[in-house]
């Protein structure tokens, strides 16, 4: 941040306060449809697989379904925030009242990630509570917990950032939400333990930053997963000092924002 | 005293396209400055530079003494951009909006002056309206208060009076001209010369991204040798000696005031003392007038005269 900033400044209050004020005012639509589409997933898998598959000795298929289903709710709205209004700012053109005042690309880019953030949490914390009552949850980890959730909404949100700087179009922002958002989330381990794939394809997963994500919040909940905490730890936490570096330069340079 | 805007040599090119080929201008703490030129000339351009919008290939250009890019942030505080643009964030209301603006320019509590803007502006009835529900003249209503929140030394308005009624065109000006005459500067691009005309101390006309005319609005009427003086002859004919004065072809092939085209001409004179020398011509030659009107020259005429390629 330029020297003589405040580090929280009223600019940067301003534009996260507008970009959650933005998702709460059609919450119907990105909070409790979100919550819903997870719902129906618990039901359709959990009654499916419960009985069938355990994937942690002693956990259940439900309760090993849910921290993933929450996570990738977490981490689909949170990519869901920070492009789409970028991508409808540019396409309106109203991206000119953020582009004209005095905000910096750090306050530009922080409002923007943690307003994802609080949106993934929140539709996070919706699915939990409307899911946990089908399975008895523990939770020996909940640092690990609260670490990933918030991690996976700050790399999707600056993801987001990207993608949303990067998209012309609508057509663009899908294709990359269809073939990289949703692909790497469902490949990272959100319905099964990557241990239960075929060994090229368990190697595949380990390139996945996604599945590092939900199997460090699974740790959270069970005191087990497929890696360790740390490991995902590292991995989670450099692949977002690269997002954040490629992001906050994308808004330096004003690529695709300022001609 | 420091510039309100200083423009140094800026250059700007879309592929093979130089939309600014070198600008250069400097415009005074509290002018009132237009900015004018035909579509394509520069000029939202320009005002995109100003504003930090486009980078420019070269130069530079400071509001008050900042560089727009390398000091972007003091150089933007002093500034509001009304863009030419109809745009709005649909998910807010009027006030919503404003106070917004303002907190993005670092303001907090300004709602004073919001309702002092959206007073003046006529938008006080439509403060908790949702950005959607407003008419195109309101909207723009609003794209003026946002550029205004934060009481900005300089204000740039990109044709702030297009497609919108009479109503706001004066309230408008009434309000831009308190500001101005406050010491805020303005700079005005407007197709409505008469408005420029009426507005601006000070023009600069762009044509294929290059100033080709900079200069107070007096002094630039005052250059343009093109008063007119329009005659209907009652009786007779234009005599000989006067026929190098014919300056409006237009008027020769059509009708003035529904009066036989052959008896209507507009004469060029350069001053008064030139009329009573074509009204002794006439005199002399037997010729009677029936009516007789003296143009001056507007801005409109320069306008054209400059875009045709002339030099004032």
């Amino acid at each position: 941040m330029s020297s003589g900033t405040k580090f929280v400044s009223v600019g940067f209050q301003t534009l996260l306060y507008k970009e959650t004020l933005r998702f709460w005012k059609v919450a119907t639509q990105t909070v409790a449809a979100p919550i819903l589409t997870a719902m129906l997933y618990l039901l359709i898998f959990g009654h499916v697989l419960e009985g069938r598959v355990e994937v942690y000795p002693g956990v259940s298929y439900t309760a090993f379904l849910i921290p993933g289903l929450v996570m990738m709710s977490v981490l689909q709205n949170a990519f869901a925030n920070s492009s789409s209004s970028l991508i409808q700012s540019k396409i309106t053109g109203n991206l000119v009242f953020i582009l004209l005042p005095p905000l910096s690309h750090w306050e530009i880019i922080s409002a923007y990630v943690l307003a994802s953030v609080v949106r993934g949490l929140t539709v996070g914390a919706g699915v939990f509570v409307t899911t946990a009552w089908f399975a008895d949850l523990s939770f020996v980890a909940p640092l690990w917990i609260a670490v990933f959730a918030l991690l996976g909404a700050a790399i999707l949100g600056t993801m987001g950032v990207i993608a949303g700087i990067w998209a012309e179009k609508f057509d663009q922002l899908a294709a990359f939400q269809n073939f990289l958002i949703m692909p790497a989330t469902f490949l990272s381990g959100v319905f099964y333990s990557i241990h239960s794939l075929p060994p090229f394809w368990q190697a595949v997963s380990h390139f996945n930053p996604f599945f590092y994500m939900i199997d460090g919040f699974r740790h959270g909940f069970f005191g087990q997963s497929d890696m360790s905490p740390w490991t995902s730890l590292a991995v989670v936490s450099a692949f977002f000092a690269i997002l954040a570096t490629i992001a906050v330069n994308l808004l330096k340079r004003g690529y695709n924002l300022r001609h | 005293m420091t510039a309100a805007i200083q423009i140094t040599n800026v250059e700007k090119s879309y592929k093979s396209l130089k939309a600014l080929g070198g600008v250069s201008l400097t415009i005074a703490e509290g002018e009132f400055f237009g900015l004018l030129g035909p579509n394509g000339a520069g000029k939202t351009t320009l005002i995109s530079t100003i504003a930090g919008l486009i980078r420019p290939d070269s130069g530079s250009v400071a509001i008050h003494g900042h560089d727009v890019v390398t000091d972007f942030r003091a150089a933007r505080k002093m500034l509001g951009v009304v863009p030419q643009e109809l745009v709005f964030d649909p998910f807010f209301t009027v006030r919503e909006t404003l106070r917004l603006q303002s907190g993005y320019f670092g303001l907090k509590n300004n709602d004073k002056w919001i309702d002092e803007v959206m007073e003046n502006l006529d938008l006080t009835g439509k403060a908790d309206v949702n950005m959607r529900a407003l008419s195109g003249g309101m909207k723009r209503r609003v794209l003026v208060a946002q550029a205004l929140v934060h009481k900005p030394p300089v204000i740039v308005l990109d044709e702030p009076t297009a497609g919108v009624d009479v109503e706001l065109r004066q309230g408008l000006w009434k309000f831009i001209s308190r500001l101005n005459r406050e010491g805020h500067t303005v700079v005005l691009t407007t197709h409505y010369l008469e408005e420029a005309q009426a507005m601006c101390q000070r023009v600069a006309m762009l044509r294929a991204g290059k100033v080709v005319a900079l200069d107070t609005m007096s002094a630039l009427i005052r250059r343009i040798s093109g008063s007119q003086l329009i005659v209907h002859l009652a009786s007779g004919t234009l005599p000989a000696s006067l026929r190098h004065l014919v300056a409006h072809d237009a008027l020769e092939d059509h009708e003035y005031n529904g009066k036989p085209e052959s008896h209507t001409y507009s004469l060029r004179v350069n001053d008064y003392a030139e009329v009573e020398q074509i009204l002794a011509k006439l005199r002399e030659s037997g010729a009677v007038i029936g009516e007789m009107q003296l143009q001056q020259a507007d801005l409109e005429d320069i306008f054209l005269q400059i875009m045709d390629g002339g030099s004032l």
